[in-house]
């Protein structure tokens, strides 16, 4: 059993006052997320990221298409009480206390009353609050605030958390600490499922990520099986000088003392190691230079035309997927 | 950085100094303002649309437009002015607001009914006032007193007023009075004791203080009456006895037809006239005084 | 009541008291104490019946405004801080969430006419030196205003459910206003025929009787309140504001939350 199973859920609104128009925020979506998985949803502002986790919360409704949680349907109360949900940028009660916070959560998750003080106050230490727990929210800042959403989210120990931009607003500081407690959470055997913009943390912290692109999943797969598709370049560096063809190759020859370093697209490295070869220069080292998510969404993300990427299938899914969009 | 200290003061300076000029122009512009629109403003011609505006809460309404009544009554009684013009709509809309507020047709009837300068002369408004407080409350005793009252005092409708004063007495728990009254009236009305009789009924009922202090005065004129109708008729038979006037009570006394010299209520001596007419020493502390006639009716009321 | 409707009814309820709702108290304290001191010098031996009619009139009025200020934003303010999503994404039910709100106000509400009718008592005593038996009649009232308050608070929730605040005030004020004229406006469809009478009789229900809630002038003349007409009021209010409390359930049970 998959911890989630998105099976063709779709969002349309109508918009306008007088005439309306049909928008579509999310078109058919299939996808599914191992247990265990920490999976990154990514794609810009206005992609359908925020739509997709509210039509999984059952905060919106599906024009179409269902989806399971730990087998079990959106909206099933047994379902609810075993995942947590962090939305975008919350503000939360502010004449609470943390304490009081989470006791109030705890309560309606069903969270019994005899545990709760324990269950509160470690994980109060957990996300570094305890120091805060009487402390009124309206007093806390940015992170320590995402740190109480954290708190609520693992509260009654899920075993599936969303969080919808959890890095969103936060120092660098705020940023790490968020990681850091993702990570926790990954080697505790919980899947993550969250959303962002932020390309290095997905790449830090993701098994597999999906890439959703104006209401459209676009790709799926490892950071690196999407990295690969970046064309990606090679840095080659030798002892010796730099052979004219090369020069001519690329203006980013450089050399430092004795060691000539160039960078060239993956397609050249034959011809570039053979150029090498017949100069006789000794090669010191091969290496791929990754590209970055933030090369593949700029290389893939520009073509608005829907369906031009077909979904590179990872080598760990089961090709039981359902047909790209 | 702390707030400019040079326009702090100026600022507050200038604050009090607009302060005290826009007080003293309000009170020019309300100088300037014609009296009487303040008055109409006070309120509105129609019970109908207070009712509406005060959204249910017809009680308060209702006392609020009870203040007024009694303040502006009060204002305009001391004053001696006879501009009651105000007062029968502000009765009218109280009663309408607040049907069961006794005290507001009780001072229709006190102050409404009789004629200027102690009241506005308007007996058939105040009639129709109570009559629309005896719709709203049949079972209330002291509207039927109050009718009684303005039938028999102002309107001199003595069947009208014996009509009321039996319906009410027939009420349980109304006062004695009511039951004397009725029967008075279809004998003996127009008669001083009548009217004594009446204005007791009134200072023992009502709680109103304004009520009560006119009933008061009245029966201070009721008693001087009696009393000078009394010693006239000692005055009547001494000139039988002896053939000629009393030349004072002195002379009445040592006839042994007076126990002493006479007081009227203020503790004053009653003063003898040559004609054998009797008055008091200050005509002017009496505001209701009229002459009696010698079968006890007291004649019909002149303008004062 | 299951435990997650009291958790949401008690927040709420934690939550008006920490806004400092309840110091509307003070100023209606001062405004008791004013008017028992002043009345005996401007309405003329009438002060018990003054005093219970600013008094009761006060409670009326000040719940009402709370009710709606409040009422307004119980949905609406929890879809802008996002609360409503880590809440919803509970095994909580939309229909919880409604009745847990309602009951967190309304007890506040009650909690808030408690302490004013202690002041009015007070005010009565001030006047009066000495309370009578009669004077129960007042808790009658006072009972009536707290059936008022329910009825309100369901209406401004269920249109907080649904439309912004300024919208939902605007809609709670206008239902108030025209509920205080139920009962003319029952007389009005009396008098009308055809189609326009069934039009305004069935307006006429649809809007809440607070006219019918309305005792105070009697309660200020000291006249008694029928025990059936507590029964009937009660169970009036039982089933409005459940009517009501239904509807707001169904609409938050469809609504998108974008």
């Amino acid at each position: 059993m998959s911890a989630i199973e998105i099976l063709g859920i779709e969002k349309t609104y109508s918009v306008g006052f007088w005439r309306k128009r049909p928008k579509c925020a999310l078109k058919p979506l299939h996808l599914q997320v191992e247990e265990g998985e920490v999976f990154g949803f990514l794609g810009p502002n206005g992609a359908g990221k925020t739509t997709t986790l509210k039509l999984l919360m059952g905060l919106m409704y599906p024009t179409a298409g269902t989806a399971k949680i730990l087998g079990m349907e959106i909206g099933d109360p047994r379902m609810k009480a075993q995942i947590g949900f962090l939305p975008e940028q919350p503000y939360f009660y502010d004449y609470l206390t943390a304490a009081e916070l989470l006791n109030y959560y705890g309560r309606l998750s069903g969270v019994p009353a005899k545990e709760l003080p324990q269950r509160i106050a470690a994980v109060l230490d957990r996300v570094g609050l305890a120091a805060n727990g009487d402390v009124q929210l309206r007093k806390f800042s940015k992170g320590m605030l995402q740190r109480a959403g954290i708190a609520q989210a693992i509260l009654h120990d899920p075993k599936v958390i969303f969080l919808d931009e959890p890095m969103s607003g936060l120092d660098p500081m705020g940023r790490r600490e968020v990681r850091d407690l993702m990570s926790q959470l990954k080697q505790e055997g919980k899947t993550v499922f969250f959303s962002t913009h932020i390309l290095s943390d997905a790449e830090a912290l993701c098994d597999r990520v999906g890439v959703i692109y104006q209401g459209e999943l676009r790709a799926v797969g490892s950071v690196a099986d999407l990295t690969a598709k970046v064309h990606g370049k090679t840095e080659l560096t030798w002892q010796g000088a730099i052979p004219a063809s090369l020069k001519a190759l690329s203006a980013d020859a450089k050399v430092n003392g004795d060691t000539a370093r160039i960078v060239i697209d993956e397609a050249q490295l034959d011809s570039t190691i053979d150029t090498l070869r017949r100069e006789r220069c000794r090669l010191i080292s091969v290496n791929p230079v990754r590209g970055t998510l933030e090369e593949y969404f700029l290389q893939h993300m520009n073509s608005s035309n829907p369906g031009s990427a077909p979904l590179p299938k990872s080598k760990n899914i089961e090709s039981s997927q359902g047909a790209s969009a | 950085m702390k707030p400019s200290r040079s326009v702090t003061l100026i600022a507050s300076c200038l604050l009090v100094a607009c302060f005290a000029v826009s007080a003293m122009l309000s009170r020019a512009v309300n100088g300037l303002r014609p009296r009487a629109a303040i008055e109409d403003v006070l309120y509105l011609k129609s019970a109908k649309t207070l009712r509406w505006l005060s959204l249910g809460y017809t009680g308060l309404m209702a006392d609020i437009y009870w203040t007024r009544a009694v303040q502006y009554f009060g204002a305009n009684h001391f004053v001696g002015a006879a501009h009651f013009d105000q007062l029968a709509p502000l009765l009218d809309i109280t009663t309408d607001l607040d049907p069961k507020l006794t005290v507001a047709y009780q001072y229709g009837a006190s102050f409404l009914s009789p004629p200027p300068p102690s009241g506005a002369g308007l007996p058939d408004q105040a009639v129709a006032i109570v009559e629309k407080g005896i719709r709203a409350n049949p079972d209330d005793w002291h509207l039927y007193q109050c009718l009684g009252f303005i039938h028999y005092l102002d309107r001199k409708d003595y069947a009208a007023a014996h009509q009321a004063f039996l319906r009410g007495s027939a009420i349980p728990h109304a006062h004695d009075s009511l039951k004397l009254l009725a029967g008075r009236m279809a004998e003996k009305s127009g008669d001083i004791e009548t009217a004594r009789i009446i204005w007791m009924s009134t200072y023992d009922t009502t709680n109103s203080s304004a009520i009560k202090e006119n009933a008061a005065t009245h029966l201070v004129s009721i008693q001087a009456m009696e009393d000078i109708a009394g010693l006239e008729k000692i005055v009547d038979l001494y000139r039988t006895q002896t053939g000629h006037l009393p030349a004072s009570f002195r002379d009445m006394a040592l006839a042994n037809l007076l126990p002493g010299i006479p007081l009227d209520p203020y503790q004053e001596p009653y003063v003898l006239n040559s004609d054998g007419h009797v008055q008091v020493r200050h005509p002017e502390k009496y505001k209701f005084l009229e002459r009696v006639n010698p079968d006890g009716s007291t004649p019909a009321p002149s303008a004062k | 009541m299951n435990s997650r409707v009291s958790a949401i009814a008690s927040n709420t309820f934690r939550e008006a008291v920490r806004d400092r709702v309840l110091y509307n108290l003070i100023g209606f304290a001062v405004l008791m104490a004013g008017a028992a001191i002043l009345v005996g010098q401007i309405s003329v031996d009438i002060e018990k019946l003054v005093v219970i009619n600013l008094g009761l009139t006060a409670v009326s009025l000040f719940g009402v405004i709370i009710a709606i200020f409040i009422g307004i934003g119980l949905v609406s303010k929890e879809i802008d801080k996002r609360t409503l999503y880590t809440v919803l994404s509970r095994p909580v039910q939309r229909w919880e969430f409604i009745l847990g709100k309602f009951f967190g106000l309304a007890g506040t509400l009650v909690v808030n006419t408690i302490c004013m009718a202690a002041g009015v008592f007070l005010a009565m005593l001030y006047v009066t030196h000495k309370l009578q038996p009669s004077d129960a009649s007042v808790l009658a009232a006072l009972y009536f205003i707290v059936l008022q308050f329910l009825i309100v608070t369901s209406l401004a929730l269920l249109f907080s459910s649904f439309s912004s605040p300024l919208l939902s005030a605007v809609f709670a004020f206008a239902v108030f206003v025209i509920g205080s004229f139920s009962g003319d406006l029952r007389e009005f469809a009396g008098a009308q025929s055809g189609a326009s009478h069934w039009v305004a009789m069935a307006a006429a229900r649809i809007i809440p009787n607070f006219s019918g809630l309305n005792v105070i002038s009697m309660v200020a003349h000291g006249e008694p309140v029928a025990a059936n007409l507590i029964f009937a009021n009660t169970a009036y209010t039982f089933f409005y504001a459940a009517m009501v409390l239904c509807a707001a359930v169904l609409i938050f049970e469809r609504r998108n939350l974008k």
